[in-house]
């Protein structure tokens, strides 16, 4: 015959207050705990060590550089153009948005920033744009995917992999792409590149429509990440926080807006703002963005001089001989322009002495160079300003008294990229 | 308000102390002639002048000429929407100076990173660390005599104990001064090795 037993099972609060009236010297102490480097939810290899009194974070010190390349002494031993080739690993989620801040930083010091041809800056526009939604994508699918959301995630790589071959088709390369050159892009548009452009502006949006369905009214999704690790609007200017980071705050400040640059002033966009500056709202903020990089590719589409095949030959890059590579024949056949490759090759373009700081809205937030330049064709000083860098300077702030299991909600939330941070 | 109005400005309560440096591509800077004075000159453009946004620090190292060090200060007003550069030059003797995380929390990792890079140090940070290399690595890599390829260390345990090959790698451009022949990109071939190759560095 089966014994029954009763057990008695209190409820969690009384179990804690029993405990501690049975362990009174355990009480105040803390635990340590490491998390990453190689942790799935830090995108990399952030390390944080985490001090916890039972499942409340009392410090978090975050510990960055395990991908720290020196990127910055790189540039200053090699010309200007050599340099671009590394902008694609600084934010390797948008490398097309780097490369284009690089080279507006460069064209500012150069003082050409003003005469790149109409069709140049609609092109850099698009592969900016497309860039953007390339990389919310990922944040947006490895924030839903770390919150247990896995359909998310492969539903948001479909749409990046069509990201992926436009830029393969436009550079040749996926990732690395280094498309664009000071004074220019390396090529125009392939044929048929707009056409497939548009396409995906197409298929984008219903997709975009489904990651909604799937996330903003989700009761599990919300109740995660709602009230959640809240920024308040001074903080996040006080930390230099930027991008969505800091529009989730409530700071409308965008550097498209503020500073244009290129051609978006003639272009048409919204800012999206968040209200309380939770994780929530950061979420909602790219999601909006993402619409709005998709209403730019429209009009660029619909307004880039020369069409989608560039029938009246609309030049894609300010060529005075001595920013860019002269045309292979006439090096073949012209004096001047033979003298001009070899300069350009041997010790890069003649950049004036002087120093220039150019913020770019990168995906992730303000991507900065700050050029020191003594003359001639090596910076004497470049430094980048990385908006992961200074986004994760609120992690000791923002993790105080945050429970250890929204720890990856929080990371996922700040959308960050150590490529970048670490330099 | 423009930037350069708020140059005048800061030049207007800070006397000699302010000189405005030459404008280049629409951008204003002004230098401190004091670093001591860094602090109160930020903590007034952050009040009065209303730069509520420290974009970046950065630093430069002029080696071979005194001071050697210059930290450059990015400031932006989002209000107005103007930015102001502020330089201040440090002496390597000294190579210290207040520390600007009083006046916004942005200045800490800032800060940071050019202790770790340059060895510049700050007065008053609250947790002057290394941030990017790791604690006990005994070089500050982004200071013009620290070669490209490393330096050769003897704590095997902690730093790298022998400078990286460069030979085989991509062209390497000798920046600065120089004729054309010795500043060019080519390939560069180091030294020939002496010593045992067991990664260990001998004792002299």
């Amino acid at each position: 015959m089966a014994t029954v037993q009763d057990i008695e099972f209190k409820d969690p609060l009384a179990r804690t207050a029993q405990a501690a009236e049975d362990l009174p010297d355990i009480q105040d102490e803390r635990m340590v705990l490491n998390m990453g480097p190689s942790h799935p939810a830090t995108h990399g290899v952030l390390r944080i060590v985490l001090e916890l009194d039972g499942e409340i974070i009392t410090k978090a010190d975050p510990d960055i550089g395990y991908l720290h390349r020196g990127d910055e002494k790189i540039a200053e031993n090699m010309t200007y153009t050599q340099f671009i080739p590394y902008t694609d690993r600084l934010d390797y989620l948008a490398p097309l948005a780097n490369n284009v801040a690089y080279v507006l930083a460069v064209e500012k010091l150069l003082g050409i920033h003003d005469k790149l041809p109409p069709r140049c800056q609609y092109i850099r526009v698009m592969c900016a744009e497309l860039a953007r939604i390339s990389a919310h994508l990922l944040g947006l699918g490895a924030f839903a995917m770390d919150m247990g959301a896995v359909t998310v995630f492969l539903l948001a790589f479909t749409e990046r992999e069509k990201i992926y071959n436009l830029a393969e088709a436009v550079s040749g390369a996926r990732l690395t792409t280094s498309y664009t050159r000071v004074g220019g892009v390396m090529r125009d548009l392939p044929p048929g590149w707009v056409d497939q452009c548009q396409k995906f502006c197409d298929e984008f949006i219903p997709a975009l429509n489904q990651f909604e369905t799937l996330l903003t009214r989700n009761r599990i999704w919300v109740d995660r990440v709602r009230n959640l690790a809240v920024i308040s609007k001074q903080d996040a200017i006080d930390y230099g926080l930027s991008g969505p980071n800091l529009r989730g705050s409530g700071v409308e400040w965008d550097l498209r807006k503020k500073q244009p640059y290129l051609c978006y002033k003639d272009l048409e966009f919204d800012i999206p703002v968040g209200s309380v500056g939770d994780c929530y709202d950061r979420y909602l903020v790219r999601m909006e963005e993402m619409r709005q990089s998709v209403r730019i590719l429209e009009q660029c589409i619909k307004k880039i001089p020369g069409g989608a095949d560039n029938k009246s030959k609309e030049p894609v890059d300010y060529n005075s001989g001595k920013v860019l590579l002269p045309p292979k024949e006439k090096v073949m056949t012209s004096m001047e322009e033979l003298i001009h490759q070899f300069m350009l090759v041997t010790e890069g373009m003649n950049c004036p002495p002087g120093e220039i700081y150019f913020g770019h809205e990168n995906p992730k937030g303000e991507l900065g160079f700050y050029i020191y330049s003594k003359g001639g064709g090596v910076p004497y000083r470049l430094k980048i300003r990385a908006p992961s860098f200074v986004n994760l300077s609120i992690i000791p702030k923002i993790f105080q008294g945050a429970m250890i299991s929204d720890t990856v909600a929080i990371l996922g939330s700040l959308d960050f990229v150590m490529g970048e941070c670490d330099r | 308000m423009t930037s350069s109005e708020a140059a005048n400005k800061l030049k207007a309560k800070f006397g000699d102390l302010i000189s405005e440096l030459p404008e280049f591509r629409g951008e204003s800077s002004v230098a401190l002639a004091d670093a001591e004075k860094i602090v109160e000159v930020c903590r007034y453009a952050k009040s009065d002048l209303d730069f509520n946004y420290l974009v970046d620090i950065s630093s430069l190292d002029h080696y071979g000429d005194d001071p050697r060090w210059t930290v450059v200060y990015h400031l932006r007003g989002l209000g107005h929407g103007c930015e102001l550069r502020i330089k201040t030059n440090v002496s390597e003797e000294i190579s210290k100076l207040p520390s600007v995380t009083s006046v916004w929390a942005a200045a800490n990792w800032h800060e940071r990173e050019i202790y770790d890079m340059m060895g510049i140090h700050f007065r008053d940070h609250p947790d002057l660390r290394r941030i990017l290399m790791w604690e006990g690595y005994p070089y500050f890599p982004l200071r013009k005599d620290f070669p490209l390829a490393g330096k050769e260390s003897d704590m095997p345990g902690i730093a790298f104990s022998k400078p990286s090959p460069m030979e085989g790698g991509p062209f390497v451009t000798v920046a600065g001064g120089g004729s054309a022949t010795a500043r060019e990109p080519r390939i560069r071939i180091p030294e020939p090795e002496t010593g045992e190759s067991t990664g260990l560095i001998e004792k002299k």
